[in-house]
């Protein structure tokens, strides 16, 4: 300590240097604390050398030493000191507050340590009172700026909350104290401490003769000026505290203690009929909380006002459009009004539940006594039967029937008397009597529509009836042990009634439904009352059994003959699929029987009919949505599904009925999209997808004569679809039961069977010479499709039988251009098990070895139909594409190949196989290869050749695009292909340098055009950002692919791609750099595809990318303006209004750069 | 330079809401797509006042009903209504069309740029001007000018 006092004796000067920038001081706080924390220094020894700093006469002097003091002390927070010291420095501080030039100090130093916790020694009580009292005599704190002012509530907030006993002594002294220190307060950071204080304040006088409860009115004066909370700063503002906030704050200040009641509910009830929506909203949610927390004694005595006040607002502010429930845009956007309307009614229903003493509910009594709604009850009930009800009715109606339902769901006993009151007279309004004859529907003599407004407050009344029963059910298991009256009556009434609204569901013409939105409303409410009375819980159902059959034969009966009207039919099934939810979720076994019967087995049998009647789609939709309710009825569905499919399928394949492809086709979709989606979800997607894939399969294996003509691709393709999706989901295990089972199948196709097991070399290769020789019948087709889908699904962990004969089979048929085989080869390269162990499996291949055999294969076979010998060629490569170059005459195999490469290829570069470069190699020597050359020497049919070759090419050019590109079929995470991070990108580096120098190279054109649409595709298909990087190195090829390509229409789309990458290196910095060098040909170029004819999309492009260009420096595009300006002048006039309207944007930029 | 406002308070319309063309399902890359009203309107309506930071649109100083247009003749009329009679900014209006117009019709368009009758004192001086060709050519010229005329045409290219 000796050794370096004048160490920290200098950081002491440099703190109380006041020039000095602030980050200095504080750092030199830090390095005096770390002293003082590490015990190289001790606090008395500090203290006793700042002596003259904390006593000096000189203000600003003795200001800033205590506050290094107190710094130093706030940094010590956690660090365990001795009482005696803590005793001093309190008195030194506590003294310090009465010294106003060096208020800052203390309080900052009280603050520290009256806020130290209890283990590293705290302030006594006694002490702190001394703050107290202190601070009571001596601060005056509305006098102070806002930094200080906060520090002072901080303090008492401290005082309050850790010193509660000690304070509560001063008793009058420090509630007077705290009034006079938080009134006028304006600052928002110190009001949310203001509010605060008041909040712990109450806690800390709780007694009804204690001092806040004397000055409750004083305090509750403070705090009424800032209700409601105007506050309109940005929510960017560095106070960081927004009006919510605030708000929230000053609520719980206002509920803080009962005393408040007298002064509070008035002004919230003054301010509730305030014009300002705000301080509606506020003084709701005020209310709200206040009635909680005063208190039933205190509150009851204000019901009357609090009824009278909240029925003005709801019946003022009621939205009129929530009776659309069908309009969705209502809904999302809830409007000011429509909250106010809200929380009017959350405040009524916490009135209702809070203010009920002595068995005597005043609210409730007011409710159901009230003039008013008598008299709106009396209007709207009566208001037209149909057409035309204003807005303003509506918004009554809804007020109406809002409150009614608040108040028969907030109990059981005001359900009681709402229900006793106004169900009698709805029933009468409806005209249904309590008949208990169950053929009450004829009523309504004829007239099919209901009066709204008293059917929307029927079924309001139910559906919060029925709602109270579910929640008070979960309490206490028999609640209306007492057969009420008004039990009675709704029993009486509930058979009419539903037959009332069943008769009116089915009376209502469908043009009505389809015209008017009024019809509408009638259906939504109709549907709504009978869901209601079907779905009350077990034994309250108050309808009997015959009529709760007869709602659901009415729904019924919509499903299946009202399908022409889209809107009721929705209504109705949605309502079955509740009911049935409803029968699943509370188990009720005795309705589910009869739900079963009317509903599930109509619908099943709906959908076995084959009658045109209904569309096909809503008969899915129908059956779908059944087997949401549950696994049981899922488990039906899908059997059902099933059956449906395999059943059409025989009728498509070996019947020959080619229509019933139509069918098939929707059938899967739904299959695979809605059920086995929601197998996904519920978890027994194994199962299900391993049961339907094995009956598939058994059903391939018992057929064996196919229609000729049942090969339809849209059905192949769904089918092919479903089949990957059915074994992509499954586990392992199953997906190798799936396997095995195919395996076996596909063994007894034609071409495989016709010679016994084991399969013999001469038999491949037989297949090898001809790979065309193999007549395929359809089913062999099917078969190999569906195998190739089975083993593109499959996990990599998965494994394969004799995965010799399957390399041989699908390589036979990629050669034929069967694509999933090729897929199927690519999934098999990519999902390869590297670490096979050779002793187990003698005859496995390692995936070089396989890999060695498809290019063998594929490429040997052509060589050998071609009547080259093998040995004749020194280079295996040389000799492969020779051989392909001669065989002119067989095209088709060539393109075949090729395609099957690129499959393959990609395989491997998604794994990160190295042999994918070989691939990419053979891909290119057929780019290459100069067709010039075989014509000279091949005199005969040269045009021929030529196209032959030509089409080569680009399908090997093309073979990029299917290497980089992503696939929806195969090669993906659903069918969990290997991935390699970054594959796209080491494919364009490692192949980009060898395309630019085989184009520099290439000397004839047609080769070039090749060239340059492998090198498009490559670009336009790698990740972006790699593309950037290289900039620089293909911004010349890519211009001049551009130029090249666009004779030619085809490749539209392709242009396209690459102006999609040119627009991203215009935005890159680098890249901007590389098209300033070449600019003249950049925006050549441009200029020409401003007129590109095939595609509005590019001339948009085009211009879109000069106008990104008119940002480069001025110097480099300057000279060109006038050529740009000329085009862009032309391209005023062009056909489509888009590209005109970037031409007069692009021209703008072009003009104004002068 | 005039101190005072010409008109202090102007009316201020509510803003139309931007007509979406409905983009056909299947577009004909071949078909032709006529310069029609709304576009020209589109074109126009942004213009700022060059006393109030309203558009032209806001005041109702040109309206999509106000344009006539025939592609197939490529002819168009604008016509405008000042906001008050005496308006001297009418010129500068009528300026700021013509060449908002210019540059953004092809050039085989005749550009009619007219007050609509009745609202301006001095409607067929300020009509005369505005289509005579040298003039508008020679109003450009000024600096001054042809700086608020850029500035009020710079929202429309936003």
């Amino acid at each position: 300590m000796d050794k370096k006092p004048s160490s920290w004796i200098s950081h002491i000067e440099a703190f109380v240097d006041s020039s000095r920038p602030p980050k200095q001081q504080a750092a030199n706080v830090d390095a005096i604390a770390a002293l003082v924390k590490n015990d190289l220094l001790t606090l008395e020894a500090l203290v006793r050398d700042m002596e003259l700093y904390l006593t000096t006469s000189d203000h600003s002097i003795r200001a800033r030493g205590i506050l290094l003091l107190a710094e130093i002390l706030n940094c010590l927070m956690s660090k365990p000191l001795d009482g005696a010291s803590i005793s001093s420095l309190v008195e030194f501080f506590t003294s310090k507050l009465a010294d106003w030039q060096v208020l800052r100090g203390a309080l900052i130093g009280c603050l520290a340590l009256l806020r130290r916790k209890k283990n590293v020694g705290m302030v006594k009580s006694s002490e702190a009172r001394a703050v107290a009292e202190s601070y009571l005599m001596n601060v005056q704190v509305q006098s102070l700026a806002v930094h200080d002012r906060k520090l002072c509530f901080e303090v008492l907030q401290c005082l309050l909350e850790v010193y509660p006993e000690a304070v509560e002594m001063l008793g009058d002294d420090l509630v007077y104290g705290i009034c006079e220190a938080i009134d006028e307060e304006k600052d928002p950071r110190c009001l949310m401490l203001t509010f605060h204080l008041v909040e712990i304040l109450a806690r800390v006088f709780p007694d009804s003769s204690g001092s806040v409860a004397s000055f409750a009115g004083d305090l509750f004066d403070i705090l009424s000026r800032y209700f409601p909370i105007y506050f309109t700063h940005p929510r960017s503002d560095d106070l960081d505290i927004t009006r919510e906030e605030l708000s929230m704050a000053l609520m719980h200040a206002f509920c803080s203690t009962p005393f408040f009641e007298p002064f509070a509910i008035p002004l919230l009830l003054e301010k509730l009929s305030s014009s300002l929506p705000l301080a509606k909203l506020d003084s709701l949610k005020y209310l709200n909380n206040c009635i909680q927390h005063y208190g039933t004694d205190r509150m009851i005595k204000h019901a009357k006002a609090i009824w009278s006040n909240l029925k003005d607002v709801i019946l003022n502010h009621s939205p009129h459009k929530t009776l659309f429930s069908t309009s969705e845009l209502a809904g999302n956007m809830e409007s000011e009004e429509n909250q106010i309307a809200k929380e009017a009614l959350i405040c009524l229903q916490t009135a209702i539940l809070h203010l009920d003493s002595l068995e005597k509910n005043p609210i409730l009594s007011f409710i159901v006594e009230d003039e008013d709604i008598e008299m709106k009850f009396g209007l709207v009930s009566n208001e037209g039967t149909g057409t035309g009800i204003s807005i303003e009715s509506r918004r009554q109606l809804s007020a109406v029937g809002n409150i009614l339902s608040v108040s028969s769901k907030a109990s059981m006993s005001g359900c009681t008397r709402v229900f006793q009151k106004f169900f009698p007279r709805l029933m009468n309004i409806l005209e249904i009597s309590a008949s208990s004859s169950s053929n009450g529907c004829n009523t309504n003599n004829g007239t099919s529509s209901l009066n709204f407004g008293a059917l929307y407050l029927c079924i309001q009344l139910l559906a919060s009836f029925r709602e109270l029963i579910l929640t008070s059910q979960d309490f206490s298991p028999q609640v209306i042990t007492v057969q009420d009256g008004w039990w009675c009556m709704l029993q009486h009434f509930s058979g009419p009634l539903a037959h009332a609204l069943g008769s009116a569901l089915m009376g209502a013409r469908s043009s009505e439904l389809v015209n008017n939105n009024t019809g509408h409303e009638h259906a939504i409410y109709e549907v709504k009352g009978l869901q209601v009375l079907a779905t009350f819980p077990g034994c309250y159902l108050p309808t009997s059994e015959d009529v709760y059959e007869y709602i659901l034969v009415i729904f019924m009966s919509i499903a299946t003959e009202r399908f022409e009207d889209a809107f009721l039919w929705k209504l109705s099934v949605k309502a079955l699929i509740e009911i049935g939810s409803f029968i699943e979720k509370y188990h009720d076994s005795y309705r589910g029987i009869s739900f079963n019967r009317i509903v599930v087995e109509r619908i099943v049998s709906l959908f076995q009919q084959d009658d045109s009647t209904m569309p096909l789609a809503l008969k899915l939709d129908a059956i779908s949505e059944i087997g949401t309710i549950g696994v049981d009825y899922m488990s039906r569905v899908i059997k059902l599904l099933e059956e449906a499919i395999l059943s059409k399928f025989l009728a498509v394949c070996v019947e020959g009925r080619l229509e019933a492809a139509e069918i098939l086709v929707p059938l899967l979709e739904c299959y695979s999209n809605r059920v086995l989606l929601w197998c996904y979800t519920s978890g027994n997607f194994d199962e299900v997808a391993m049961q339907f894939a094995l009956c598939i399969w058994n059903q391939m294996e018992s057929i064996t004569i196919f229609d000729k003509d049942a090969k339809i691709q849209d059905l192949f393709d769904r089918m092919m679809t479903t089949m990957k999706l059915l074994v992509g989901g499954c586990a392992e295990e199953n997906q190798s039961l799936i396997v095995r089972k195919a395996y076996s199948v596909l063994l007894s196709t034609s071409f495989l069977s016709e010679e016994s097991l084991p399969f013999s070399s001469s038999k491949l290769e037989g297949l090898q010479v001809t790979p065309d020789f193999v007549n395929l019948s359809w089913r062999d087709e099917w078969i190999v499709s569906l195998f190739a889908s089975v083993v593109i699904a499959l996990l990599p962990q998965t494994p394969l039988p004799d995965v010799k004969l399957l390399l041989n089979v699908l390589t036979t048929f990629l050669l034929k251009g069967h694509l999933p085989a090729a897929q199927a080869l690519a999934s098999m390269v990519n999902k390869w098990h590297v670490n096979i162990d050779k002793s187990e499996v003698p005859n496995a291949y390692t995936l070089d070895e396989a890999i060695e055999m498809i290019l063998e294969r594929s490429l040997l076979s052509v060589q050998s139909s071609s009547n080259l010998g093998k040995s004749d060629l020194l280079n295996k490569d040389e000799r492969m594409l020779s051989c392909l170059c001669l065989l002119n005459n067989n095209s088709s195999f060539q393109s075949n190949a090729v395609v099957g490469l690129a499959w393959i290829g990609k395989g491997l570069l998604m794994r990160g196989h190295e042999k994918v470069k070989e691939i990419a190699m053979l891909l290119l020597q057929y780019l290459l290869s100069n067709p010039y050359k075989e014509l000279h020497s091949d005199a005969s049919g040269s045009g021929d050749s030529l196209d032959v070759h030509t089409s080569l090419a680009t399908s090997a050019a093309d073979a990029f695009h299917v290497i980089l590109s992503d696939s929806e079929v195969c090669l993906n995470k659903n069918f969990h292909a290997m991935i390699r991070p970054l594959y796209k990108q080491r494919f364009f580096s490692s192949m980009m340098p060898v395309l630019l120098s085989s184009i520099k190279q290439s000397c004839s054109s047609s080769m070039r055009v090749a060239l340059y649409r492998a090198f498009a595709h490559v670009i336009s298909d790698a990740p972006l950002a790699a593309v950037v990087a290289e900039a620089k190195k293909i911004l010349p090829s890519l211009m001049d692919s551009l130029a090249m390509l666009s004779e030619d229409v085809l490749n539209k789309d392709l242009i396209y791609s690459l102006l999609l990458v040119l627009s991203g290196i215009l935005m890159d910095d680098n890249g901007k750099e590389a098209i300033i060098e070449n600019i003249n040909t950049v925006i050549s170029d441009l200029i020409r595809l401003i007129f590109y004819p095939h595609m509005m999309l590019v001339r948009e492009t085009a211009i879109q990318c000069l106008v990104a260009m008119s940002a480069l420096p001025h110097a480099r595009i300057y000279p060109m303006r006038p050529q740009v300006l000329r085009a862009v002048s032309k391209a005023l006039d062009d056909r489509k209004r888009v590209v005109r309207q970037e031409a007069v944007r692009c021209r703008q930029a072009w003009v104004s750069m002068a | 330079m005039v101190t005072g406002l010409i008109n202090a308070n102007p009316i201020v319309y509510e803003r139309k809401a931007r007509q979406v063309r409905s983009a056909p399902t299947n577009i004909d890359e071949y078909a032709d797509e006529p310069i029609d009203q709304q576009e020209i309107f589109d074109h126009i309506r942004d213009i700022k006042d060059p006393e109030h930071p309203y558009s032209l649109e806001e005041l109702k100083v040109v309206t999509e009903d106000s344009i006539e247009v025939n592609d197939k003749q490529s002819y168009v009329r604008v016509t405008f209504t000042p906001t008050v009679e005496h308006c001297s900014m009418a010129t500068v209006i009528g300026l700021c069309l013509r060449v908002k117009l210019m540059r953004s019709l092809p050039s085989r368009y005749k550009v009619d740029v007219r007050i609509a009758p009745g609202t301006h004192a001095t409607e067929a001086a300020v009509n005369k001007q505005l289509n005579d060709k040298e003039r508008v050519a020679a109003a450009l010229e000024n600096p001054n000018l042809s700086e608020m005329v850029n500035e009020c045409l710079a929202p429309t290219f936003a």
